[in-house]
């Protein structure tokens, strides 16, 4: 929906393609990295084989608050700019941050149980993951019960930067509030044989991220325009017809 | 100067519809008794949680004040009027976070006393208690009356205004809790000093960031 007023579906199928060869990549990708993570890497000397499952959460982790800042990037960017592209990648970056965080939860959850024997710990990091779920489905919901185009990308921008605002606080809140978590693991502090299958799944996600934020940005757009500018018997919409859209479908920058 | 009609305005409503405050009020109190059931007749374990129970149900109590903030500007299309006023909607913003601020913190404050009755936590250390109760008040209406404009114009506003806001309290409710567990409980650690810095913190964040932001809210 931006610059050129080229046919939408040549766009379409041109992202689709990028798309479609993102998550091949992804596929291949990811593979490889659980296939060293899974059999070639060296068992962890405390956890054992449970560890194992670090190859896939760090890299929705990372993947995940990749996918929110980039939500937060693209509000502020709607806001100055006002065009609607921002909008629809806002929509398809929350959606995808909600569900990584919503599986990190779960993948934690997992690791948890056989390792502090408990399903939930009130560590700050995944108390803050499961604060920033909800505050963040609440943006969806937002999303959903706004029915003016206009008004639902600026509102949940507004929401989406308020939310994101919040997340440093309550993870140092939290931390204050109570602590065991183990120490924060970065690639650094890991055996080489432990860090390649690390970094290759987290490439192999964040293609998959990638894909699913163009495949979803462009479904946003398809209902967007279809929103803005409802079909009609002319081809020329009457003046009426687009009341609440500050610009034309096909238009660019505000 | 706009900023102290907007004020002076939106007290004044708040004054005249006492009525609702009050019922607001009865509700907190009646929020602080449940919430007691959940915890079961063990006096200590009451007055061990007597922070999170004010906190709770001063959260609660809250989302219904601020949703009714906006709610009477909205009914007979007052904020259109007033948008139409050569006003900045930054002083109409500020106006109505300071009303709902102040009054949160006399909710807040008229609380206490149910709290000390029905729990045995009370403390002499009345300042630093409205302290905590006026920054936490004040983080819960700078975010508060933001959110509250946007859901007034909706007709999901009953679930969507907790729903976008509870998660986003959730440092100025850890902070407050703990904060008035140390009062009521003691505080031999002396750490009642960084849960205020917290919500310091918290408000110099949202105050700036709602003023900055409501104009989108009321505008589109």
């Amino acid at each position: 929906m931006s610059q050129s007023t080229s046919s939408p579906a040549a766009k379409g199928d041109r992202s689709r393609l990028v798309a479609g060869i993102l998550i091949a990549l992804s596929l291949v990708l990811l593979s490889i990295g659980s296939y060293i993570g899974l059999f070639v890497a060296p068992p962890e000397f405390y956890m054992g084989d449970v560890q194992r499952i670090m190859y896939i959460h760090v890299p929705t982790a990372w993947n995940g608050m990749l996918a929110l800042t980039f939500a937060m990037v693209m509000a502020v960017a709607f806001l100055v700019t006002r065009n609607w592209k921002y909008d629809t990648l806002l929509e398809a970056g929350i959606e995808v941050g909600v569900v990584f965080s919503f599986l990190l939860c779960v993948q934690g959850s997992l690791w948890a149980k056989p390792t502090w024997g408990v399903w939930w710990d009130w560590d700050p990091r995944l108390t803050t993951v499961a604060v920033m779920l909800f505050a963040f489905l609440g943006v969806l919901a937002l999303r959903h019960f706004v029915e003016d185009p206009v008004r639902r990308a600026a509102w949940s921008a507004v929401a989406t930067i308020v939310s994101f605002a919040d997340v440093p606080i309550v993870y140092f809140s939290v931390r204050w509030w109570n602590s065991l978590h183990q120490l924060q693991t970065s690639p650094k502090m890991m055996d080489k044989a432990m860090a390649r299958p690390l970094h290759i799944n987290a490439l192999a996600v964040m293609a998959l991220a990638a894909a699913f934020i163009i495949l979803r940005a462009k479904l946003a757009e398809t209902r967007l325009r279809d929103q803005l500018a409802p079909p009609l018997p002319e081809a020329n919409p009457s003046p009426i017809a687009l009341a609440g859209a500050p610009e034309p479908a096909t238009g660019g920058k505000a | 100067m706009q900023l102290f009609a907007a004020l002076h305005k939106d007290l004044l409503l708040s004054w005249r519809t006492r009525a609702q405050a009050s019922a607001v009020f009865a509700f907190g109190a009646a929020a602080l008794l449940l919430l007691s059931f959940a915890a079961g007749p063990d006096a200590e374990a009451l007055r061990h949680n007597a922070g999170g129970f004010l906190w709770v149900a001063l959260l609660f109590a809250s989302v219904l004040s601020l949703s009714a903030s906006f709610q009477v500007e909205y009914e007979q299309r007052a904020m259109e009027g007033l948008l139409l006023l050569p006003a900045s909607p930054r002083a109409l913003y500020y106006g109505k976070a300071i009303a709902n601020w102040l009054q949160l913190t006399v909710l807040g404050a008229m609380l206490v006393p149910v709290m000390v009755v029905l729990f045995d936590a009370g403390t002499w250390r009345v300042f630093p208690l409205l302290g905590v109760i006026a920054l936490g008040a004040a983080g819960i209406s700078a975010p508060g009356t933001l959110y509250a404009a946007m859901a007034a114009q909706l007709r999901a506003q009953q679930v969507l205004l907790p729903l976008l806001l509870l998660p986003l309290l959730v440092p100025v409710l850890l902070a407050c809790v703990k904060a008035t567990s140390l009062l009521v409980m003691g505080d031999p650690m002396n750490q009642l000093g960084s849960w205020m810095l917290l919500l310091v913190a918290f408000n110099a964040i949202f105050w700036p960031l709602g003023g900055l932001l409501f104009g989108v809210v009321a505008e589109e």
